[in-house]
Parts: C-alpha cells; structure tokens; sequence
C-alpha cells in the first residue's frame, strides 16, 4: 500500500511541476511578443508620457521575475487582471464561460462514454464481422472529419431542414435545465462523434488483447458465453488502458470546445479565446490557456493515477 | 511507395513490385490511393482546372449553382469552384511543409537522444514532455497571437509543436534499433553517431516513421483547417478550405449545402490517407489479411 502511495504521490508532485513549467511557458510567451504592449492599446500616435503612464498601470515597469510572480500569486487568488479590450476584470468574463464549457464538456462526455464503451464491446464480440467492419468504418470517418464538418451537417438537417433545435446555442443562466439542455445537445453530439470513436477503437482493442490469454480459453472451455465472457472475464481486466483512453479523450474534449462553440455561438471559454487571440487581448488569452492547460494537465493526471491504482501487481507488493 | 531495399529483391524491377503489390491491396487501400492521386492532380493542375483565379471577383455576392459558376459564388462575389481548387494547393502545401519540419526537427533530435542516450536524451525527453503537457490547439492560439498568422509563422509553429510528437515515436523506435549488435559493432569501431544514424537506425526505421508521416499529415491538416476555420490560419484572400467553411456558413440557414463541399474535401482527403496508411502498417506488420 506504501508504495501505492509513494508512486501516486510522486505523480502528484510531478503534475503540480508541470504546472509551473507551463505557468512560465505562457507568461513568458506573452513577453516575446514583438512590440509594446502599451502602444498596442494606445496605438502608435500615443505621447511618451500616456505610454509610461500606462506602463506602470500595468506594471510593465517592474523587472520581469517580479511580474511572473505577481502574475502567479494573481492567478492563485483569483485575480487575474483586466481585459485590455473591454476592461472588465478577466475574472468576471470567465465565470459564466467556464461554467457553460464545463456543462457542455460535461453533456457530451455522459452521452460519448457509455456509447463508446458499448460500441467497443459490441465489436469485439461480433469481431471480423460486417457489423465490427461497419463499425471501425464509421469511426474511421468520424476521426477524420473536421469538427466544423460534422457541426454544419447536424446544423443542416437538424436545425435548418426539420427546425427542431435553433443552431444558435445562446445559453445564458435565466434558462431552465431543459431549455439548457436543448440548446446544448447539438454541440455535444458533435463532440460526441469526435471523442467517440476514439475511445471505442481502445475499448474493442483492450478487450481483443485479452481474449487470447489462457484464462479466457479455460473459461470458454467451461462453457460459458461469448457475452458473459467479455463482460464478466474480460473487461474487468481491461478497464486500465480503457480508463485511460477515456480520460485522454475528455482532454480532448477540452481541446474541442473551442472549434465547436464557435460554430453553435455558444458561450463558453473557447470562443472567449478565439476573439480574445484576435483581439490580441492578453489577460485573457493567458489566463484562458492557463485554465484549459491546467484542465488538461488534471486530467492526464488522473488517467495516470487510475492505471497506477488499478494495476493490481501495485495494490499487493511482494 | 518507400520500401527498405534489400539485396535480394534488387532484381526485380521497381515497376513490377509497385504492380504486384497494387494486385495485393485490399479494396479500401486501392480506394484510398486513387483519391489520394484525384487530389495530387487537382493540386499539380490548379490554375488550368480552375475556370477563375483564386481572389477575382467574378460575380454578384452569393449567387446560386449555374453553367458558369458551378457551385456560385461567395459573399464578395469569387467563383467558389475556383477557390475550391486552388485551396487544395494552399491547405495541402502548408500541412506538407509543416510535416516534413516536424519530421526533420523531430526525427532527427528523437534518433540522436536514441543514440547518444543518458543526459542529451534525459534533457531532449523531460521538454517534450512538458511541451506536451499544454493542449496543441491552444498552444498554437497562443503562439498564433504572438507571431501573428503569417504562412511562415504557421509552418514554423505547427512543425515545432508537432515535432514533439514525432520525437516520442522516433526516440521510442530508434531505442530497439540503438540496442542492437550490430550499432554495438559500429560504435566499437569507431564510426561517428551521424554516420550510425545514417547508416544503421534510419533504414530500420523507416517504415514506422512511413506510417507515422501519414497520421501526422492528417493531424496537422485537421489542425490548419480548425485554425483557419476560426480566422487566425490563412489570411484572406487566399482561398482555404477551412476558412471557406467560415466565410460561406451562413449559406447553411438557407438549406444551402455550398459550405458544407470545402469540409468534405478536407473529410475525405484525411479518410484517403489513413486508409492508405493502415494498408501499409498493415503489409509492413506482415499481418495477412
């Protein structure tokens, strides 16, 4: 059990690290941006003296050690600066976002998981059939379409042709839950069909992997069946790399709001990046990366705790 | 087609093996390759198959399907058959210089951190992974705002981010290679590690680097059409599937599908190659069917 603890505390340890690295990989990105940031928001007509007067609003004069820790200790209250363009508090802006990434990311891994993992054990249980064939085939095109694709072909038929949903997904907090989820459903089955087939790939391979060990012979040997086997025998044992793709994905799904709320309009933190880069609006773009980096990080992190925890040879050392 | 050479197929003549190898691809694979090659000639033959030039306003803003401009035209007025075409060009170009900086940058540090070992690949390995550890999209958001979205700036920062990946794959396949006698056998007598490089893992791991530039060809060719999709890849006029997704879209409330053809170029052209490539980890495994 020690080393149990050892190895998912050094894990721990090692994703707290990552997370600094990163924290300075984004500031200091920021700080190679070729010219001031002042005349940016002043333009270049700007007299000397508004330039410095807007320099050390922003603390731009402090040397840069001091404004990465200013920076950090910002982010770990919760105050991360103002938006250049609007000069709202960045905080403010992101409040509502994160909460409707979160419940979108949320929708679409609730629908994309069991249906993966289904779709997994299906095909491997009819494998190198027309149905496991039909399967990977489908899965195959979904890996390659671009999000925005699948987005505009639900938008076509869905929303234009029967006009069940709007295309639009103006979620905002006035909604009731159904109403929410109404508008939400569009993007997260274009999520759903992105992280899908990924993870159902994983699902049939971890399970395939295993029917051929001596315990799955002896318990066909038995008598039992194919059904019985995959879910009972088989699956229990495969659930580490099948956890792990899971979380992996819904990394990706971190990754992916971005494209697909930008289709649906709908409000979330990945749209709030995309203006925010064009607009070249610094603290928010900074503080946005760093939630969705540190998103990602979590989640690796966890993916990597599970398959640490569920390898048994760990559970019970010698 | 890249095969490793050995001695006793030299005799055979390159053209036959090509051949007997086509009699033996799986449909799929075939199918692939023939999309693969429709693309390549639409790329090679842009300006004669393209009626239009790529930015020359032709006609009024979205005019609708006719004789002389088959699929209309966009919000300024440009022929979108035209675009269509010539976007093949311009996306795939960019993905193509993007794959082959990630491999250049990316094979080579991954076989010299193979080779060489201890604390050039403990220093090359612990950077990959935290360059890894930032979501790729948002990292190239991120550098985007910083370097602005020039076509160097975009070659230069997906090669880079990409070449992460490709270092793990080459470091991990060049490890088996690096293990073996004869590397052992070359180190003893004294060759240098580029002429071991050259010599003794690059032609053992050809072949899953083959696979691997397929996989990631799609992965950077997804990423620049989502880029451009969201404003920040190529910058207008040049026509980019992607980004002509973006400026038709709203076609798609009138039911029309205009929009939908530049995303089903970009869909089927990654489908074409991953088939291709799993035909050929296929044969490369030695699996039979």
């Amino acid at each position: 059990m020690n080393q149990l603890l050892m190895t998912v505390a050094k894990r721990l340890g090692l994703g707290l690290f990552t997370l600094l690295i990163i924290s300075m990989v984004i500031f200091l990105a920021v700080e190679m941006l070729p010219g001031d940031i002042a005349t940016e928001i002043l333009g270049q007509m700007a007299t000397p003296e508004a330039v410095a007067a807007i320099r050390q609003e922003l603390g731009l004069d402090q040397p840069i050690v001091s404004r990465y820790f200013d920076w950090l200790s910002g982010l770990l209250t919760g105050d991360l600066g103002q938006s250049l363009a609007t000069g709202q508090p960045v905080l403010e802006l992101l409040d509502d976002r994160l909460i409707n990434t979160l419940y979108l990311a949320g929708t679409a891994a609730l629908i994309s998981v069991p249906l993966a993992l289904g779709l997994g054990v299906i095909a491997a249980l009819y494998r190198n059939t027309l149905v496991d064939r039909a399967v990977s085939m489908f899965t195959l095109s979904a890996i390659s379409m671009p999000e925005f694709f699948i987005a505009y072909v639900l938008i076509l038929f869905i929303s234009v042709q029967l006009g069940w949903i709007p295309s639009m997904s103006k979620v905002d907090a006035d909604q009731s839950l159904l109403e929410r989820l109404q508008l939400t459903i569009l993007p997260a089955i274009t999520l759903t069909f992105v992280t899908c087939a990924h993870m159902m790939r994983m699902t049939r391979a971890a399970i395939i992997n295993l029917l051929s060990s001596p315990y799955i012979e002896m318990a066909y040997l038995k008598g039992l069946g194919p059904w019985r086997i995959i879910v009972h025998h088989t699956l229990p044992n495969a659930w580490a790399p099948i956890v792990n793709v899971i979380v992996m994905n819904l990394a990706y799904l971190i990754t992916g709001v971005v494209v697909v709320e930008v289709v649906f309009v709908y409000p979330g933190l990945g749209q709030l990046m995309v203006d925010s880069v064009a607009k070249r609006d610094l603290p928010v773009v900074q503080a946005a990366s760093m939630i969705f980096a540190a998103t990602y990080i979590l989640l690796n992190l966890i993916a990597d705790v599970v398959s640490i925890v569920s390898n048994p040879r760990l559970l019970h050392p010698k | 087609m890249m095969m490793t050479k050995t001695h006793s197929s030299e005799k055979v003549p390159l053209w036959r093996k090509v051949l007997s190898g086509l009699a033996e691809a799986p449909p799929t694979g075939l199918l692939g390759l023939v999309v693969l090659f429709t693309y390549l000639f639409v790329i090679v033959f842009a300006p004669w198959l393209a009626p239009f030039g790529e930015a020359t306003i032709v006609a009024d803003a979205f005019a609708p399907w006719s004789a002389e401009h088959l699929l209309g035209t966009d919000s300024l007025g440009r022929d979108i058959y035209s675009r269509l075409i010539y976007a093949a060009r311009n996306t795939v170009g960019i993905t193509l210089m993007a794959t082959l900086l990630a491999f250049v940058i990316g094979g080579a540090l991954g076989m010299v951190a193979a080779v060489v070992g201890g604390w050039v690949d403990q220093v090359l390995s612990r950077l990959v992974d935290m360059l890894m550890a930032i979501p790729l999209l948002i990292f190239a958001l991120l550098l985007l705002m910083i370097f602005g979205s020039s076509v160097t700036a975009l070659i230069l920062i997906l090669g880079c981010l990409e070449a992460t990946r490709v270092f793990r794959l080459t470091r991990a396949v060049a490890m088996n290679v690096a293990v073996m006698d004869y590397v052992e056998a070359a180190r003893l007598r004294g060759e240098k590690m580029l002429w071991i490089i050259r010599r003794e893992i690059l032609p053992n791991i050809l072949s899953p680097l083959f696979a691997e530039f397929g996989l990631r060809f799609c992965f950077i060719f997804l990423l620049v059409s989502s880029l451009s999709f969201l404003g920040l890849g190529l910058q207008p006029p040049t026509a980019d599937w992607g980004a002509m997704v973006r400026e038709n879209a709203m076609l798609i409330t009138f039911g029309r599908v205009t929009p939908l053809l530049p995303a089903a170029a970009i869909a089927i052209l990654t489908i074409a190659v991953n088939l291709v490539v799993d035909w050929f980890t296929h044969k490369a495994s030695g699996l039979s069917k």
